[in-house]
This record gives C-alpha cells, structure tokens and sequence, in this order.
C-alpha cells in the first residue's frame, strides 16, 4: 500500500504535569503505517518539552500567542507554510480552537487543512450551557444554576442539596457542603476567571472518560472508554484503563450523530450506583491521554488525519479492554545553543 | 565612506517561558496618515492632542448596519444613542443618513431639538426624566420609554393637563441568557411586572401605548441573547393583542452590539471575537419573523446602536513627552493623552500605534497619560517601539463615549476635528480656553482681592 | 567599566549570564557596544567608534549609551565600579 505523505504541524507541545495532547497525537502518527509525515512543532513557548524530545519533530517553529490576533497568528502562519508547505494543522488547545475555526477558509485558501469542529458544536457545549445541550440533544446532565451575585446563593438551597460543586466559567471546580463554602470558592473564582459562577448538583459515582472522534456526518470513526486510576494534585490522570461499557459508547454514538461533530473530543461523565451516566463536560479536542487508544487498537490521530486529507476511513469497532497508561516523567538534558537557536531565530530543526 | 544608518542598542531579558520576538520585531503596524492627511499636519495645524472623526467611516458603518438588517427585515428605524457622542456634526451625519434621536436626559432632549429633529422622532429613554421634561416630550408627541411606576404616575397626572395622549412604551428587562443581568431599568419580564405596566397604560386614556422597549446590556458578544430578547418582546406583544385587540406598532431592542475594542481580561482581542452586524441582524430578525405576530402587522424593529456605529470613527492623536526608566528596568513612556481624554481605557486595552517605526525592536512598555495621577495609564504593559520625545502616536477606535464622558481636569480640552467626505477638514468643537473655563466661575466680592 | 567575568554575546546577538542563568537578546548596535566593552573601550572611544560608523549625532547617541549602560547596571552584567 502507498504511504500517504504528508507534513503536519501540531501545537501542544508542552508536555508537563499538565500536559498537552501535541506528543500523544505526534506518537499516533508516528506508529501508523499509511501515514509518512514529516512532523513541525508549532510552539508557543521556548520551553516547550516536545520540541526538546527525541524522534518525535523533524522542525520546530514559534508562534505567538492567539491572544495576539488572528492577523499576527496568521502572518506567522503563512510565513512558516512559505518556507515549509504544511498539508495540515492539528491545533491541540482549547485556547486556540476559536481562532482556527475563524481561520479555516484563510487555510484552506492557503491548502492547509484542519479537522476541527465547527463555530457553533464549540459554543453550544461550554460549561455554562450544559444544561440547555443536555435538554437539546437528550442527554442526561447535572442540574445547574448560574450564580451572578453574592444574593444568588441564598437561592441555592431552593434547588438543590448539598453538597454542591462550584465551578468558574472555564476552570476551576470545588466541592461546598454549606452556604458559607460557597461564599468562599465564589470569592476565590470571581477572583480569578470572573462572573458567571455555575452551582452544579454533586453526582456521587465515578468519574469516567473517552476519547472520540466524529467525522462530522453523524458517525463514530472511533470511541474508547476509559477510568483514570490516579490522579495528580491538578485533576490530571496519571493513570488509566480501557473500559468495557457499551453504555458510555452509546451515549458517544448518540451524541455525536445527533450533533454531526466534527473532530476529537473528550467526554467527562460520572457513572452512578445506579449505573446512570451523567455528563460533566465536553472537550472539544483529543485529550492528552489518546495514545492509551492508539494502544487499544483505535489510532486516533492517523484516523483524524485520513478524515482530513478526505480520505475514507472505516470505523473502529473494537479495542483491547484492560489496557493501561501510566504516566512518567523523565529529565531530558539539553544544550543552551538550543535555547539561543529557538529564542533568537524562533525556529529550531531537529 | 557613506555612514550606516543607526539604530538605538535594545537588550531584552529573555524570558524561559514566554518568547516575545524571535527576531521577527515588532507587528505593530504604524499608522502616518488618516484618510490621506498626515498625522503631522493635523497636530501642527491644530494642537496636541487632537480627536480626529471620519465622516466617511461614519457613513459607511451605518449604511453597512442598516442594509444587514433591511436585507432580512422590511421595517427598520435606527435612532442615534446621543450619550455615546453628542457632538452636534456627529448627530447631524447620524440624522442626515435617517437616523431618529434616543436621549436619556433633558440636556440631551434640548439638544436633539437645536439639531432640528421633530419632537415625534425622539426616543425618551432613561430614568431621569423631570416634570416640565415629561411635559415637553408628551407635548411634542414623543416616544416616553417609562422606566419606573413612579414615571409611569407622573405620566398619568400631567399628560390631562397637556390636552395630548401620551405617545409610550415600557423598557422591559429580562434574563436573556446573558451576564449581568441587568434589572435595574424597566419592568422585569419574568415576575410579571411588565404585565401589570401594561394592564395600567392600555386601559387609560391619556396614554397610548406604542411600543416596547429592551436594552439587555452593553458590549453583548452572543448575538442569539437578542433573540431571546426578541421572542420575550413578541410574547408581550402577542399577549397584548389577545387581551386588548391591539397592534404595537414597534420593539425596540436598544443597542449594545460589541466594538472591535478589545475589553481588559479578555484573552483573544475584540477584532477577533466582536460579532458582526449580520450576525446580529441574523439574530433579530429571524426570532422576529419566527414570532407569532401577525403578518399583517409586524412591528417596526427600533435600533439604538451607539458604540458600534461610531467607535471605528474616532482617533485620537498625541505626542511623546518623554521616555523614563521605572525602577525595575521596564521603559515608560509619557504621551500628552491622559485617561480624562480617554475614559474609555478604565475598561479597554486600546490599540495605540507610532506614526512611524524606525526600527523594528520593541521594549516591553508602560504607556502614562500626562496627568499628575497615579490611575493615569493608557497601557500597563505592552510591546512597543522606542520612541522618543516629540514623536506623534495614534490611538485607534475611540469614537464611542470619550467626547462625552471626558473629564476637565487641570487643563484644556482638546479640539475635535472631523474629515469630511472629500478630506476636508472642520474643527467640530473647539478647544477649551482660559475665557470659556472661567466664563461659568463667579467669585464673591469679598474674594475679588488677595494680597499676598 | 568592565563586563563581569565569561559573559560574551554570540554572533546571533544572544547572550548569557552563566552567574544568574539568564539569557538576552541584542540587537546589532547593542552587540557592537558590549563588544567595545568587553575591549576595555571607554565610553568616549565607544561613542568615538559609532560616530564614524553610523549616521548619529553625538547628543542623540549619548542619551541611547547612557540608557543602554544604565540597563546593563540594572541586568547586573557590568562589574560594579567604585567611585
């Protein structure tokens, strides 16, 4: 069979405990067999891990932040392609969905190509929203409430029991078991991330989680299911296991021809007692934790690179249940002309 | 030998974290001209600092406005937001393109009348209105937008005296979706409240009631809250219709569309995330249509868009005044702007821009205004080019509100040009002297002689 | 004035501070001045030096040098000199 060859950018390099998928996604490619890339790391900061790790870039390039304006994103962008055509761009953070999706038409102009979601399945599933997306496309949700004012939360107790979760806009959750916490985390949030608060009823279970992709026509290309076994101080897994639940594939099926998503996503629930799912929250990107389903027998990033490049691609139908990742970390030693090469030119091969 | 050109020695501490060049030098785009007239021309013809205001960009933002709305939507009715500038040749433009007149105040009432706008094309809103302001406005057959009951009571006693109905509608609030929830103006929608002002004005003689009012917020960044807002509206009017056998003839669904500014603590800049005029049209006009008012008498859609239309319209142009190191090595730079001529960046990270770079390093900068104050800072952190005292800077989009929520503070403020659309220019409101700031002062005769 | 000890500025106008760890970035003019510096120029032979090289006059390009000095008093990568 012909190799497809092609050069792809990936953002997220920054592998650290809180790690972005940008190295995960790089091994998926890597590991597949129909896929020959040559592989550009687009990184924000000099001290990105995957930009120093061997075998996974063949180049590195800086960009600035999206913070910046898509004008200075893109000008860097088309600069790095000039020089170094890219086929496709797997943007890896949620902080910089909003501009790829604005930039699609400007890329594809350029022949890059994205597989991302589109404007409005971003919006619709952030956190505030949930309750009305779980209403929409049937699903079950945690009960919630918007507090914007210290008076709200008298209301509270009208609604719900404690404990309760409250969580800010983007992040940041904690759990309250009185009125007087809620007080407290509400100051800490507001603080931080600002107005609205979301009060969210407490689900009691266990959290579970997985990795999908959609091919934005309805169908599951793939879907793996899995616990974190261990967790770092951040809510990161450090570890986890492929799960057996056709309940949670099917909510993924479900969930993604109603709403034709396009793109990895990452769905957070919380399994009950009582086996009921409810689901916490939506990620609109493959999850750091995806090489666990490449390992499973579903390689994700080569299928969302096939579905980019439009090519056919057949849905995954199995996985090896009971596979584990656990997370290390391991000191790389470098050199100081890597650091000058990489600040002063913003660009670094490999 | 013909001698190399100089550029200024930069050493910048490069952080580990976070590159800020790459030897890619700054992005900053200088600006030297506005519509073709140099920035040096109009600071030495007419002082610095100086607010510069397009015409053209004034009417073409309108005209872009209206059609993405008349596009969708057969009746449409802007009325100019006079708080957002009342300079008068701005509200001229606005009402020579069509515009009615939306005033919050008797001031501004005085001055839509002076611009020679008919009494019946003036929007009333806010909650300041006193009795002889009632009484003129139900006179001059006005739209009185009530605020309150106790408004509502005032309207009641005077407009039998005036022999006129009462030409009304309510401000409604509601949840749309959005934060803050504004409820301070109007009636609340969902407890009732704007019911009951309703069952109150259909049933009195001496009021007619038009149409309803909303204004859900300011710098609204989700077009669909407008059309929450615009399926509550309909309901009402649907309600009215069951009840009293009545056609509104109008929903006003106020302003607050977003700038292309971008807010402070906002991660991705406001050119990048600002909605567009279709997005909001999109938004109105299909909850309006979707709506279960009758065919035959859809109202007219009222818009009070202020920031929007006139924010890309405005500059303001200054000078350098010097160049200082703060204590921690970071540069600062000292321009003739102060935060009283520029309210709008207690809330804003304004775009300011050199009129030329001649070289392409930056200095992480701090950028004060010329005050005496500690608050007086047009940019707490920003990668900038070195400047030096007597170099012109430009700050972008500053056309809504800061000619009207200005501050005179220990010195004159400045003229305000406008370029009109053949690149003429006209002074619009002239700087302030020491004749005209003292003109209002009066000293008692005890205090006529000091000797010292 | 004297640059401390082992710092040098490569030919990409990078520069570090093997005592504290941290690195710098210089442009042209600024790599020029530390190079003068690092020779044992004083600061009239340094402007002396410019002068003939580039187009500035004197007044602008003391006020730059004093600046520029001054920054590397404040990074800490000029020995301290007694008065």
């Amino acid at each position: 069979m012909k190799k497809l060859k092609l050069t792809i950018a990936v953002t997220g390099l920054n592998n650290t405990d809180n790690p972005g998928p940008g190295i995960p996604v790089i091994r998926g490619i890597r590991d597949s067999k129909e896929i020959e890339a040559r592989i550009i790391g687009l990184a924000y900061e000099n001290l990105e891990p995957g930009i120093y790790m061997p075998q996974m870039l063949d180049k590195t390039y800086m960009i600035p932040y999206p913070s910046s304006g898509i004008e200075a994103y893109m000008e860097r962008i088309e600069e790095i392609h000039k020089k170094d055509p890219i086929n496709l761009i797997i943007p890896n953070l949620d902080a910089e969905l909003y501009t790829f999706m604005k930039a699609e038409p400007r890329l594809k102009e350029l022949g890059i190509r994205t597989f991302v979601p589109t404007l409005e399945q971003f919006e619709e599933r952030h956190k505030a929203n949930l309750e009305t997306y779980g209403k929409k496309y049937g699903i079950k949700v945690p009960k919630s409430m918007i507090l914007t004012g210290h008076h709200d939360i008298q209301k509270i107790q009208d609604e719900f029991e404690y404990p309760v979760l409250v969580k800010g806009k983007f992040y940041d959750a904690y759990i309250a078991y009185n009125p007087e916490q809620v007080v407290n985390h509400y100051n800490k949030i507001t603080a931080k991330w600002g107005l609205p608060i979301i009060i969210q009823e407490f689900i009691k279970g266990t959290e579970v989680n997985v990795v999908a992709l959609g091919d934005g026509k309805g169908n599951t290309v793939a879907a793996v299911p899995m616990r974190k076994l261990f967790i770092t101080d951040k809510g990161k897994a450090w570890s986890g296991i492929t799960l057996a639940d056709e309940e949670m594939i099917r909510i993924t099926n479900h969930l993604i021809s109603k709403t034709k998503w396009r793109g990895g996503m990452e769905l957070e629930m919380i399994k009950t007692n009582k086996n009921e799912y409810y689901m916490i929250e939506i990620n609109p990107r493959i999850p750091a934790w995806v090489y666990l389903a490449v390992g499973a027998g579903q390689n994700i990033p080569e299928a969302l690179v096939k579905l980019a490049m439009g090519e056919k691609v057949k849905p995954f139908e199995t996985y090896k249940v009971g596979k584990m990742f656990i997370r290390y970390s391991w000191d790389l030693l470098g050199n100081i002309d890597e650091f000058e090469q990489l600040s002063i030119f913003g660009e670094i091969e490999k | 030998m013909k001698k190399l050109k100089f550029e200024r020695p930069v050493i910048n501490h490069i952080n580990a974290g976070v590159p800020d060049k790459f030897g890619r030098g700054t992005t900053i785009q200088a600006i030297s001209d506005i519509e073709d007239i140099a920035v040096e021309d109009f600071l030495s013809q007419y002082g610095s600092p100086l607010y510069v205001i397009s015409e053209k960009i004034i009417r073409d933002t309108y005209r872009e406005a209206l059609s993405a709305f008349k596009t969708r939507y057969p009746k449409v009715q802007f009325a100019w937001s006079y708080k957002t500038n009342y300079l008068n040749a701005v509200c001229k433009i606005f009402h020579q393109e069509g515009s009615w007149a939306e005033v919050v105040s008797g001031f501004e009432y005085e001055k839509a009348i002076a611009n020679g706008v008919p009494g019946s094309k003036i929007i009333f809103n806010g909650p300041d209105k006193s009795k002889e302001d009632l009484k003129r406005a139900i006179e001059n057959g006005s739209l009185i937008h009530i605020d309150h009951f106790d408004e509502l009571y005032d309207i009641m006693n005077i407009a039998p005296k005036t022999g006129k109905k009462a030409k009304v509608a309510i401000r409604v609030n509601m949840d749309a979706g959005i934060y803050p929830h504004w409820d301070r103006f109007g009636f609340n929608y969902e407890n009732g409240e704007a019911w009951t002002a309703i069952n109150k004005i259909m049933p009195n003689t001496d009021m007619e009631l038009i149409g309803l009012h909303t204004h859900i917020g300011t710098y609204i960044m989700t077009p669909t809250a407008y059309a929450i807002a615009v399926s509550k509206l309909a309901a009402l009017a649907v309600r009215i219709k069951i009840k009293y056998d009545y056609h509104l003839k109008y929903l006003d669904l106020g302003g607050g569309f977003a700038s292309k500014n971008t807010l402070k603590g906002a991660y991705l800049p406001g050119s990048d995330t600002c909605p567009s005029f279709d997005d909001y049209a999109k938004a109105i006009t299909d909850a309006l249509n979707n709506s279960d008012i009758q065919y035959d008498h859809m109202p007219t859609l009222f818009l009070e868009t202020g920031r929007a239309l006139i924010d890309d319209a405005g500059y303001l142009l200054g000078t350098v005044l010097a160049n200082k190191r703060l204590l921690d090595g970071r540069r600062s730079l000292i321009i003739d702007i102060g935060v009283n001529n520029l309210f709008t960046s207690f809330w804003y990270e304004h775009q300011i821009v050199p009129t030329k770079i001649k070289q392409r390093d930056t200095e992480d900068t701090t950028i004060y205004g010329p005050l005496c104050m500690n608050i007086d800072i047009i940019r707490a952190a920003v990668q900038f080019p070195l400047l030096e005292k007597g170099d012109q800077v430009v700050i972008k989009r500053i056309g809504a509100y800061n000619m009207t929520q200005w501050l005179q503070f220990i010195t004159y403020r400045p003229k305000v040009v406008l370029i009109d659309l053949d690149g003429k220019t006209h002074v619009i409101r002239e700087n302030e002297t020491h004749e005209s700031m003292n003109a209002l002062d009066k000293i008692p005769d005890h205090l006529k002689e000091i000797q010292l | 004035m004297k640059l401390k000890k082992n710092i040098a500025v490569s030919e990409n106008g990078f520069l570090f501070d093997p005592h504290s760890g941290e690195s710098y970035s210089l442009n042209k003019t600024a790599q020029l001045i530390v190079k003068l510096i690092s020779e044992g120029k004083t600061e009239v032979e340094i402007m002396n030096s410019i002068m003939k090289k580039y187009d500035v006059e004197s007044s602008a390009l003391q006020r730059y040098l004093d600046d520029f000095i001054m920054m590397l008093h404040q990074m800490n990568l000029l020995e301290k000199e007694d008065n």
